[in-house]
């Protein structure tokens, strides 16, 4: 071994690079590893196509934390998220639902589908409302240990009780149903019109291998409402240049606290020495000596891929092996020679600027998890796909645009065997087929495309079966029991090996949170001052 | 289906008229629809409401017409006042609650008899509407986009119908409502408003709307008629006491704190509340406030100087007791008028409370505490209000 980090972050997603930022800040010498060519992880901008840029994995920001952003100069360091507000699905009779952000005009558009709807609509949005400002302020905490007696975890769990208790009586029984319901139950309960109940349950399932029908999906759509842009609580908007800029402007910032980053350097193991982490060994065989080792990576791959069974305890092997991690999407990116066009809308409409859905029923949307249990990508998908390049002018040259088309459901195998090539085409192929129901010249201006199953997303960026969270937001794998039971607060079963993935409390999305929690704790255990900052108030 | 440019802003049956008379060229939005701000001058607008007659397009306010074989008893289970008393062609103003006896919202109940309403309320209530109306025999209908209404308001505006040609209208009493016929249709008028004085409602077909306005501004060319804007509307309706959903109170079923919705007493409408009626959504929550005493109360306050106490907090003594929710100088009563949620305890009759007011003049911020006294009512109420016959100014 040669020179001995202070710190070794495995896995240059937005996790790591955040984490190692802070790390870094603090003063230690850190390095990041990661496996591809390219750093980035789920959350990168990639040039697959001459003069066109995919935003290949994720696709949109909110709930990239803003405190984060602040402290560690993101905007300085070449990050701008642009807004881009609403929504829309087509219907399968040439109609379609359009969800602006202007809330007279929404009001408007709902009504112009049910008039009670319209107004049901504010009530749905206090109640959910209610709900993000329970969770929000926790996105930047660490999970109290309920059965710790510490007065730090008595604190926090003081914490969170006190937020339950704020909800009063009422607040806390919807909390609970909120937590557990499915969302078509939860929609049920307000709206009447179906392509409504359609388009709002989307959140629900996306990233999540759960119908609309199973309990615990209300909260998956929660967590896709409680980011912001600009403080404007569920809003979702473009990373000029592609979700890369984040992973770029993290990364930038890393190095400017001196932190190292090593592409081409794959992580075989992590070198496990007296129940204390003091390095990794490189899939090339180099050996890299650290005090700490920080992995990025789910828990999965961390305690089952990279860590000897013999070196943990076994209740942890046993919680890795049974982690939630099922894949359950796909995705697409398209080159496009110019503008598609929409049934129902103009192309000047504001909503050709939003995410568009194609499902217009609750029924269809089972329909499609009823695919994916079957072990089947579904026949007629639910889609979430947008055109960045409308307003983002580095993602495309001039009247040519860039598609992204996100894929429920894909099963993370095919009837119980591998994907092939050939699947992988034919799943492409029913989502093409999908989105030209709906518009007719969209197959003619295809030029390029790239079709990302489980299979891809899994070898090519590292989420184990391609989930997109690095583990189901279902209650059993959130909050304190994110996670595993026990070991929530961010770490490893042995002495300094820590966890700072998306597979740790809050969970998923480009959030950039569970970096941040975790350099807190690390830089705790150091007994080094805290450089984390603590969550805007919403009051 | 109807194409994506309905979604855009929408226009009252009025707009060719207003836009015209619109010289300021000042716009708001409400409830979707575009409406001025003020059309002339503020101030002039306002004295015409309290001089003369001033002309409100009313049109974007909500309105449900709710008929069936259930509409009264509906009606008196969803309203905290018995509804049982509004007889066949009169009004009346009415409170709902949620089930926590919090209030959603206020409005106007029309009875055109034969179980045949129209509520027409600021904020939209369809789904609490239905909601409600589970095991009842009624139909709710939306009627927002179907009725075209001006307010027609001040000393002068009986004067001003006459002279179109209403004949009897000075029979009218307060809160009561007639039916004229108009061109080859009819227009509905009630003799209701939102500024204290004598004033009328003028409800038509949205065909009829623009001959409307133009008969009514020839018929008031030498009574001082004048278009006024939302602008002088928010003075006429702080001097006259009248409470504004979203201001004064948030809807109860949009507010996301606990804590931050308001019952009937908390806002000094306790009045409105009929215990002996029977069933009536939020009655348990109400029986029990009024057993155990309310956390606020709504109060006027008469505030010292001259300077609006705007979104001031209220002490007394030093400690924070409540805040200002509308407050506005009022330029017919001379007094400086501050609506504010106080806690209950301080909510007699000329207690004394202080005001913590900011404002500037070119830019130099100046904090004032300004002594304020709880008072009983509002500081203008016109006896022409009641008057029946209705004077000519």
């Amino acid at each position: 071994m040669n020179k001995r980090y202070d710190a070794i972050v495995i896995g240059a997603g937005h996790n790591g690079l955040t984490n190692a930022a802070y790390l870094a800040k603090s003063g230690l010498d850190v390095l990041v590893l990661e496996k591809n060519s390219y750093i980035g992880g789920a959350t990168v901008s990639r040039e697959l196509h001459q003069d066109w840029l995919y935003s290949n994995c994720s696709y949109v920001c909110s709930l990239l934390r803003p405190e984060i952003t602040r402290d560690l100069e993101l905007p300085r360091h070449g990050l701008q998220v642009v807004p881009y507000g609403g929504s829309v699905s087509f219907c399968s009779n040439g109609d379609y639902f359009g969800d602006y952000p202007d809330h007279e005009r929404q009001y408007r558009e709902i009504a112009r589908h049910s008039i009670r709807d319209a107004n049901a609509y504010e009530r749905y949005e206090a109640d959910v409302m209610k709900q993000t400002r329970l969770i929000r302020p926790f996105l930047l905490r660490t999970p109290p240990d309920p059965v710790s007696l510490k007065p730090r975890d008595l604190k926090e769990m003081k914490y969170l009780m006190d937020a339950f208790a704020d909800l009063g009586e009422e607040g806390l029984a919807d909390t609970l149903r909120f937590w557990t319901m499915s969302i078509a139950d939860y929609l049920n309960e307000y709206f009447e019109t179906d392509v409504i109940k359609a388009h709002l349950a989307g959140s629900g399932i996306i990233g999540t291998a759960l119908g609309v029908y199973s309990p615990g999906t209300a909260y998956v759509l929660l967590h896709h409402y409680m980011g912001d842009v600009d403080g404007t609580v569920g809003a979702w908007g473009f990373a000029r240049g592609g979700m890369g800029a984040v992973s770029d402007a993290l990364a930038s910032s890393f190095r400017s606290f001196g932190g190292e980053i090593r592409v081409d350097s794959e992580v075989e193991q992590i070198i496990v020495k007296g129940n204390k982490a003091v390095g990794v060994a490189l899939s090339s065989g180099e050996e890299i000596a650290a005090n700490i080792v920080v992995s990025n990576l789910d828990p999965k791959r961390t305690f089952l891929n990279i860590m000897d069974e013999k070196d943990l305890p076994s209740d942890v092997v046993s919680k890795a092996r049974n982690f939630k991690i099922r894949g359950s999407s796909g995705k697409l990116n398209i080159a496009l020679d110019g503008l598609p066009t929409f049934n129902g809308i103009p192309k000047n409409s504001p909503l050709m600027q939003t995410d568009m859905h194609m499902l217009d029923s609750l029924e269809r949307m089972e329909r499609a998890y009823d695919d994916w249990k079957d072990g089947a990508w579904s026949a007629d998908p639910y889609v979430d796909m947008l055109i960045p390049s409308q307003v983002d002018p580095t993602m495309a040259p001039p009247g040519k645009h860039m598609m992204t088309v996100f894929v429920q459901y894909a099963p993370p195998q095919i009837n119980g065997r591998d994907w092939t090539d050939e699947d992988r085409d034919a799943f492409g192929k029913t989502v093409i087929d999908q989105i030209a129901n709906y518009s007719p010249d969209f197959k003619d201006l295809i030029l390029h495309c790239e079709v990302r199953t489980p299979r891809e997303i899994e070898n090519e960026v590292g989420l184990t079966e391609g989930n997109i969270f690095m583990g189901e937001l279902t209650f059993d794998q959130l909050l304190f029991n994110r996670p595993f039971p026990g070991y929530a607060q961010y770490r490893g079963p042995i002495s300094g090996m820590y966890m700072c993935s998306s597979g740790t409390h809050p969970g998923g999305g480009v959030m950039a949170a569970p970096g941040a929690n975790a350099a807190r704790e690390i830089l705790a255990d150091l007994k080094r001052p805290n450089l984390v900052p603590e969550a805007y108030a919403d009051d | 289906m109807r194409s994506h440019d309905e979604t855009m802003m929408l226009q009252t049956p009025f707009h060719s008229r207003v836009a015209k008379a619109c010289e300021l060229n000042q716009w708001d939005e409400w409830k979707g629809y575009t409406t001025p701000a003020a059309y002339t001058e503020v101030e002039q607008e306002y004295f015409a409401v309290r001089n003369s007659t001033g002309v409100f397009d009313l049109s974007p306010m909500t309105k449900y017409r709710i008929t069936g074989a259930d509409a009264e008893l509906y009606l008196n289970k969803v309203m905290t006042r018995d509804v049982r008393k509004i007889n066949p062609d009169r009004v009346g103003y009415t409170i709902w609650c949620n089930d926590a006896g919090q209030v959603m919202d206020d409005g106007t109940l029309f009875n055109f008899g034969e179980n045949n309403y129209r509520l027409c309320s600021y904020t939209r209530v369809m789904d609490w509407l239905q909601w409600s109306a589970m095991g009842f025999d009624v139909e709710i209908i939306d009627e927002t986009a179907d009725f075209g209404a001006l307010a027609v308001q001040g000393p002068t505006s009986c004067a001003v119908l006459k002279a179109m040609g209403f004949k009897g209208i000075e029979k009218l009493k307060p809160f009561g409502m007639s039916h004229f016929p108009f061109e080859d249709a009819e227009v509905m008028i009630s003799r209701t408003g939102f500024t204290g004085d004598l004033g009328y409602e003028l409800w038509v077909e949205p065909p009829k709307a623009i001959t409307l306005w133009d008969r009514l501004f020839d018929a008031g060319s030498n009574l001082g008629i004048r278009a006024i804007g939302g602008n002088a509307l928010e003075m006429v309706r702080i001097e006259a006491g009248f409470l504004q959903a979203g201001v004064d109170f948030v809807p109860a079923e949009e507010t996301v704190r606990v804590g931050r919705s308001r019952s009937p007493f908390e806002l000094g409408l306790g009045w409105l509340v009929d215990f002996d009626k029977g069933v009536f959504n939020g009655r348990q929550a109400l029986l029990k406030e009024k057993r155990e005493g309310s956390r606020y109360a709504f109060v006027f306050l008469d505030v010292e100087g001259n300077k609006p106490a705007e979104h001031s907090f209220i002490l007394k003594g030093n400690k924070e007791i409540g805040t200002v929710t509308s407050a506005a100088w009022c330029p017919t009563a001379k007094s400086n008028i501050a609506f504010a949620q106080i806690e209950s305890k301080y909510a007699n009759s000329g207690e004394n409370l202080t005001a913590e007011i900011y404002y500037q003049t070119e830019l130099k911020w100046t904090r004032l505490l300004a002594k304020c006294r709880v008072i009983d009512s509002p500081v203008f109420s016109s006896p022409k209000r009641r008057q029946t016959p209705a004077p000519d100014f």
